[in-house]
C-alpha cells in the first residue's frame, strides 16, 4: 500500500508529512560542476552503499523514463521538475513510495520522508537512520561554522527541509490565509498554497532557515504551529458546515464526483476539496483515503502514464473521471 | 514573457528536457505549469533558486567582483561563477570564498553558526538533539534559553513575544559568531 493511501495522526487536517535532507560528498564538487559520467559514478556509489547495507530501493536513472513518468513522479513530489529536465541523475525509491533519494540534482544527495498525517518525530527518525547509513561510507561535506555544505546557500546548516501538507478550507474561506502566512514567517516559518490560485485549498507549511536552528528545535517549531492552525481550522469549520451554502456544495460535489463523464484535473482538485470536508465533518460516508489516493493518481502525467502515455487531454479526462466513479460508487 | 501553453499569464516555471539530443524549453504559468504536471513542490527548496540567491548579492558591496580572478583549487571556480550562476561550486569554495560568502549566508539564515547534527556523531549523541558546540557555552546557553521561550510563547499563541525572542535570537547568533 502506498503511503498516501494510509491516514495518519491529525488527519482530518494534515495530509502529509516530509522530511528532506540535503547531503554533498566531500571529494566531488557540486553536481554544477560535474560531468555526465562523474554524476553517475555518484549515483551508483549511493545506490551501492544502500543496497549492500540492505535498505530495499529501486533505481531509476532519469534517462530510463518516459516524459509521462517523468513527470508522473514530479507529481507526486518525488523529484523537482528541474530533476527530470535533465537526464542524467537518479532516483531511489522504495516500494510504498515513502522514501526516495535524488541523486545529482541541486545536491549529490536528496534523502526524502513522506509520512500520512503529522509525524515529523518518525518522518525525521527514519531520515536520519537512512542518512547515518550513508555517513558511515561517505565523507561528507561539512564545515563546523555553516553545517552541512550545500551547492545552494539556502540550504547551509542541517540540510533538512520540514513540511506539512494541510487542507485548511475554513480558514481559506474565512479569507485569513494571508494574514497567516505574514503571522508565521516572522517565526522563520513559511506558508504557501500547494496549487495555484489556492485550489484545493491545500498548503505547505515549512521551516525557512536552516542554518543556526537544529534539528530538533526546527521540527518542534513546525509542530506547534501547525497544531495551532489545525486547531484554528476546526474552530472555523465548525460554522462553516453549518452554513447552507456550503453543505449544498459539499454534497454537489461528492455528487459529481460520483457521476461525471469527463472531469479535468483541476475540478477534481475543487471537488476533492469540499467532499474531504464533507468526509471529516462527518457530512458525507466516504472512504478518505480512497479520495486522498485519487488527488495522486488523477493527475494528468500520473493518468497517462499508467495509461500507456499516449492520451490526450480529453481521453485523459474521461479516464480520469471513470477512475473516480469506480473508486467512489 | 507569456506562457506558451495558454498565452494568458506570465511564465513562472522554465522547463528544460533533452528529447532525443535535442534541447527543448517550456516556459509556463503556474496554473498551465500544475495542469500539465509540473506542480513542483520542491521550490521551497531552494531548487533553481538561484535569482534569489544572486540578489541576495545584488545589493551586497562585499560581492562585486574585484578586478583578480581568484579560483577555488577544489572546481576551478570564481566568486564571480558563484554570483553568476547562484552556486558554489564545491565544499572547498566555501574555505576559499568564505568571508565574502558570509555576508549574504548571515542576511538568508539571519546568523551563520551551525547547531544540530554533526556527521560521524550519530553513534554518539541521540540523534537530531542539539550538540553542545565547544565554544562560547554562556553565550550558546542564553541563546537555548530563549529559544526555549520562544517555543512556549508559540505554544500560547503570544506570536508578537516569540518574534520578538526571535529576533533576540537572532542577535545573539550574530554576537556569537562574531
Ligand atoms: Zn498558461
Ligand atoms: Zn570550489
Amino acid at each position: 500500500m502506498m503511503w498516501y493511501s494510509q491516514t495518519g495522526a491529525e488527519s482530518d487536517v494534515v495530509l502529509s508529512t516530509r522530511i528532506r535532507l540535503a547531503r554533498n560528498i566531500r571529494e566531488y564538487p557540486f553536481p554544477v560542476r560535474l560531468d555526465r559520467e562523474t554524476k553517475k559514478q555518484i549515483c551508483e556509489t549511493v545506490r551501492d552503499i544502500l543496497d549492500g547495507e540492505g535498505v530495499k530501493l529501486s533505481y531509476i536513472p532519469v534517462s530510463t523514463l518516459t516524459a509521462a513518468q517523468a513527470v508522473s513522479l514530479a507529481e507526486r513530489n518525488l523529484v523537482s521538475a528541474d530533476f527530470i529536465s535533465k537526464s542524467d541523475g537518479a532516483l531511489l525509491l522504495n516500494g510504498d513510495e515513502s522514501m526516495s533519494v535524488m541523486l545529482c540534482e541541486e545536491d549529490h544527495i536528496r534523502l526524502q520522508v513522506i509520512k500520512p498525517g503529522l509525524d515529523l518525530e518518525g518522518a525525521y527518525a527514519e531520515a536520519d537512520e537512512t542518512d547515518n547509513i550513508l555517513e558511515k561510507h561517505l565523507n561528507y561535506a561539512f564545515d563546523e561554522r555553516l553545517g552541512y555544505l550545500t551547492q545552494c546557500p539556502t540550504n547551509l546548516g542541517t540540510g533538512m527541509r520540514a513540511s506539512v501538507m494541510l487542507h485548511l478550507p475554513a480558514l481559506a474561506a474565512a479569507g485569513n490565509m494571508t494574514r497567516l502566512a505574514a503571522t508565521v514567517a516572522k517565526l522563520g516559518i513559511t506558508l504557501r498554497s500547494a496549487n495555484a490560485d489556492g485550489a484545493g485549498d491545500i498548503y505547505q507549511l515549512s521551516n525557512q532557515v536552516t542554518l543556526g536552528i537544529s534539528e530538533t528545535a526546527a521540527t518542534e517549531n513546525l509542530k506547534s504551529i501547525v497544531l495551532q492552525i489545525a486547531s484554528q481550522e476546526r474552530q472555523a469549520r465548525k460554522s462553516l458546515v453549518k452554513d447552507e451554502k456550503t453543505i449544498d456544495r459539499i454534497y454537489r460535489s461528492f455528487g459529481i464526483l460520483k457521476s461525471a463523464y469527463l472531469m479535468t484535473s483541476a475540478e477534481y482538485t475543487k471537488l476533492y476539496s469540499a467532499v474531504r470536508l464533507g468526509i471529516c465533518e462527518g457530512l458525507i460516508d466516504a472512504d478518505i483515503n480512497k479520495l486522498n489516493e485519487l488527488y495522486m493518481t488523477t493527475q494528468p502525467a500520473t493518468v497517462n502514464a499508467a495509461n500507456g502515455g499516449e492520451l490526450n487531454a480529453a481521453q485523459r479526462d474521461a479516464v480520469r473521471a471513470k477512475t473516480v466513479r469506480d473508486a467512489l460508487g | 514573457m507569456l506562457c506558451q501553453n495558454c498565452g494568458k499569464y506570465e511564465a513562472t516555471t522554465h522547463i528544460k528536457r533533452v528529447i532525443n539530443g535535442e534541447t527543448g524549453e517550456s516556459h509556463l504559468c503556474s496554473k498551465c505549469a500544475r495542469e500539465l504536471g509540473y506542480n513542483d513542490f520542491f521550490g521551497d527548496f531552494g531548487f533553481g533558486i538561484s535569482d534569489i540567491f544572486t540578489s541576495f548579492f545584488g545589493d551586497n558591496p562585499l560581492a562585486v567582483s574585484s578586478g583578480r580572478t581568484e579560483r577555488c583549487s577544489g572546481c576551478g571556480c570564481s566568486f564571480d561563477d558563484i554570483i553568476k550562476t547562484g552556486k558554489v561550486g564545491c565544499a572547498q569554495c566555501y574555505e576559499k570564498f568564505f568571508d565574502r560568502l558570509l555576508p549574504s549566508v548571515q542576511r538568508i539564515h539571519g546568523k551563520a553558526g551551525h547547531s544540530g547534527k554533526i556527521p560521524n556523531m550519530a553513534h554518539i549523541t541521540q540523534a537530531g538533539t542539539q550538540r553542545e558546540a565547544a565554544k562560547e557555552p554562556t553565550v550558546q546557553e542564553k541563546i537555548a534559553a530563549a529559544e526555549e521561550k520562544m517555543a512556549k510563547a508559540v505554544s500560547e499563541q503570544n506570536f508578537e513575544l516569540a518574534a520578538q525572542l526571535r529576533d533576540e535570537i537572532k542577535k545573539m547568533k550574530g554576537e556569537e559568531t562574531k
